[in-house]
């Protein structure tokens, strides 16, 4: 039977098995709305939930949301023009967190493309640095073969957004529909094993390490090897530490874990990680925030194994010994297969002085906070969070000093509970990654923890919150200030705090309320548990915005300064 | 270090962007790109000049072979190769140059294929050093015009560039 491309388009994404399509119409998917919304009420046991956001940016974002706790692809649908460009910023977060979303967007029609017609904008050419591939379907017979390509090419290797241009008149256009069951691409065929015999020496490096370190990343949540990865760093023995990425694959609560690295890392991460003879890394890029000044890094001599599905991240900013191109999954369970088959144990005696060695670092406790009865500590707040929640909330968060707060002191046991913007350090996401996470797992508490800078980036998500039920929980650490950029100008603009103050707030509370929320402002310390428990129970059915008056001046530490490198940590106001 | 690089790519539309706006954003250098089908019209073969640390260069092979419209990447440069380009010159020829400039074209085996009262267009395919040789010796004063196609590069032998 013939089909109009936006009904190949609807039963494309049904064969996908997709359940949520989040977006906003306009005149260039008009088609493919009247498709959805006629297959929809012609087969409701079938149906694709629209979930109807307040800005293109906010559809991305829950798409994006949505595939990061679920692991599947999220999808958003946007019209031409405005709508494209407003979903860009979306787009590129995801891109740079490499999480698989396929975003539909409509195009003018095929005879006028290039005319600066009506809500033109060349979408393809726009996103091509921000996807990890785009089409411009100018044939109808080829689009169910692209939607399937676009799919395809989001969830394998290293995933990403694939972003698909749909002119209208396709969307018009009658052709036959076969989706086709798999895909064959010459040029696109990502390694799943990695090499045997890199293995070995992986497996050996590893046995005869004296300060061994494990250092992972998003790349272990991406490739759901949380499993494979727990057996690893039970069966070694070995300290690890997780990117911000990378939180939660292996349990936030356990011993051997040593905090997170990088910038706001603990200190015995970051001591161990620049001092480590043997340094695993696994699914984790060597992002500038991390490894810090790169050249200092390399002064301390080490033995990299470094295993990531694409090539391109290893020896790109770090020069590693053994590196293992493949799948997470696949190449952490060869490599317990390796370590088995090597009838070798780990040095025991040069283990004991390492730990011995991490646990004197560690007892620098360097995430003590000074507590206070008067006014309510950001930190403190993050602690009750976790108490209340036993944990066991998916928490999302914005960028600032409190994405960094949520890192710290929330212990994340399990992967994709943490979801946040580490690469673009997106302000805004917090709200719509809630949503995503939300209509994802209703059974799931979600928190939102963000601040009265961030939340007001994507606010209006308030709205679609309302309308699709979705009882989230907003924290909002609100100090007053863009308080990361704060605390740059305190420490190294001498106290100029240039256009970083929030004047002007809104009541966050009241303004909850006028959306038919429930909002609560919290004042005082003695207020912030009842306040997060009445979240939980009282309103558990209900969004809450929690408007929390914290410290304003408040600052995130440990740190290290831009260009400075791992062992150079400020590790509190003390120290400056 | 100079690298001369060859790839096969889908031959779809946008596939030449991608590969340039790749050089563009990641700060590469493109001495030359020359771009055109091969005998299967459904690929196309481009040969990059650039240049660049090892490094650099490693993270461009990388990074070229990411993209999802490549096939295949090869360094030509890194084993026995031959490289080619076309240039095409049209110089003033009159009086005495006009001797001159035919005996010069003789010398580097270039060919003369417009001639008028005041003009030739010299063709001459070579390497790129006897292209620029072929430019020194000429008067620059003479020299109206030059077009050079970007360099062609394939390896010696048995060694192929197939998908
Ligand atoms: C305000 C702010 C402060 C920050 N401070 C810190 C900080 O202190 N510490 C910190 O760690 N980060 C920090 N970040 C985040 C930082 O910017 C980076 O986003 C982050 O460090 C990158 O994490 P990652 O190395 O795990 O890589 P990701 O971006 O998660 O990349 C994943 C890697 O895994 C690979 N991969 C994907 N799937 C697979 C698979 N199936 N198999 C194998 N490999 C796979 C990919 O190719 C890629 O190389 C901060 C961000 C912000 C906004
Ligand atoms: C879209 C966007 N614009 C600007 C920035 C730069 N930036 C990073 S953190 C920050 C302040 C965030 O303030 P707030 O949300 O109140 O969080 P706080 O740091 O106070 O906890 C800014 C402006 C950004 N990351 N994203
Ligand atoms: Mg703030």
């Amino acid at each position: 039977m013939q089909l109009t491309g936006a009904e190949i388009v609807i039963r494309s994404l049904q064969e996908e098995g997709v359940r949520f399509v989040f977006g906003y119409p306009g005149g260039a998917v008009l088609h493919i709305y009247d498709a959805l919304f006629q297959i929809n009420q012609a087969e409701p046991e079938r149906e694709i939930r629209h979930v109807l956001v307040r800005h293109e940016q906010a559809a991305v974002h829950a798409a994006d949301g949505y595939a990061r706790a679920t692991g599947e692809v999220g999808v958003a649908l946007v019209t031409s023009g405005p709508g494209a460009t407003n979903a860009v910023t979306g787009i590129a977060t995801a891109y740079m967190d490499s999480i698989p979303v396929v975003i539909l967007s409509g195009q003018v029609p095929t005879p006028v493309i290039g005319e600066d017609a009506f809500q033109e904008v060349d979408t393809v050419g726009i996103t091509r640095p921000c996807v990890k591939h785009n089409f411009l379907v100018k044939d109808v017979n080829q689009l169910a073969e692209t939607i399937k390509k676009a799919f395809h090419i989001a969830r394998t290797g290293r995933p990403g957004p694939v972003l698909v241009d749909i002119p209208k008149d396709v969307t018009a256009q009658l052709a036959e529909f076969h989706y086709p069951k798999t895909v064959a691409m010459r040029s696109y065929n990502p390694v799943v094993k990695g090499h045997p015999g890199q293995i070995r020496k992986a497996a050996q490096a590893l046995l005869a390490a004296k300060r061994p370190m494990i250092y992972t990343g998003g790349g272990v949540v991406l490739g759901n090897a949380a499993p494979e990865l727990r057996a690893l760093v039970k069966k070694l023995g070995y300290p690890i530490t997780q990117t911000l990425m990378g939180l939660g694959a292996f349990p936030g609560s356990d011993k051997q874990f040593l905090g997170m690295p990088g910038m706001h890392g603990t200190y015995e991460a970051n001591m161990a990680l620049h001092h480590c003879d043997v340094l695993l890394a696994v699914g984790a890029r060597f992002d500038d925030r991390v490894v810090g000044n790169v050249p200092h890094f390399l002064q301390e001599p080490r033995t990299i194994i470094h295993i990531d599905v694409d090539p391109s991240s290893i020896s790109k900013r770090v020069p590693v010994d053994i590196p293992i191109v493949g799948d997470v999954k696949a190449v952490l369970s060869d490599l317990l297969a390796a370590l088995e088959a090597l009838d070798r144990r780990p040095d025991e005696a040069a283990l004991t002085a390492w730990w011995q060695q991490i646990e004197a670092w560690r007892a620098r406790n360097c995430l003590a906070y000074t507590p206070s009865d008067t006014v309510i500590k950001p930190q403190f707040v993050i602690e009750k969070l976790w108490e209340v929640t036993k944990g066991e909330a998916i928490v999302t968060s914005d960028v600032g000093q409190h994405q960094m707060w949520a890192a710290q002191y929330y212990r994340f046991d399990e992967p994709r509970r943490w979801l946040n913007s580490g690469g673009l350090g997106t302000m805004g996401v917090g709200l719509p990654y809630a949503m995503g996470a939300k209509l994802a797992f209703p059974q799931m508490p979600v928190v939102c923890v963000t601040g009265e800078a961030s939340i007001q980036m994507c606010i209006q998500e308030l709205s679609t919150c309302k309308q699709f039920r979705l009882p989230i929980k907003i924290v909002n650490l609100n100090n007053r200030y863009l308080g990361m950029v704060r605390q740059w100008q305190e420490l190294f603009y001498s106290g100029r705090y240039s256009e970083s103050y929030m004047d002007s707030l809104p009541d966050f509370a009241a303004l909850a309320r006028s959306y038919g929320h429930v909002g609560i402002r919290v004042d005082r310390p003695e207020e912030v548990v009842p306040a997060l428990e009445a979240a939980f129970t009282t309103h558990k059915d209900e969004l809450v915005f929690l408007d929390i008056q914290v410290d304003p001046r408040e600052n995130v530490y440990p740190m290290i300064q831009g260009g400075k490198g791992l062992t150079e940590m400020i590790l509190g106001s003390e120290e400056l | 270090m100079r690298h001369v690089i060859a790839l096969l790519v889908e031959n779809e539309s946008g596939a030449l962007s991608r590969i340039a706006g790749l050089f563009s954003a990641r700060g590469y250098n493109i001495e030359s790109l020359t771009v055109a089908p091969t005998e299967d019209e459904s690929l196309s073969r481009m040969t990059i000049v650039t240049t660049g640390s090892d490094d650099v260069i490693e993270q461009i092979t990388k990074q070229l072979n990411k993209l999802i419209d490549t096939v295949k990447v090869v360094d030509i440069s890194e084993s026995p190769h031959i490289e080619r380009e076309l240039m095409m010159v049209k110089v003033r020829a009159v009086g005495p140059d006009r001797e001159e400039l035919k005996r010069l074209a003789d010398i580097f085996r270039a060919r003369i294929i417009d001639v008028t009262d005041t003009t030739y267009v010299i063709e001459l395919t070579g390497n790129q050093q006897k292209l620029n040789a072929f430019l020194a010796a000429i008067s620059p004063g003479l020299i109206l015009e030059t077009v050079r196609s970007g360099v062609c590069g394939i390896a010696r032998g048995e060694r192929m560039l197939k998908a």
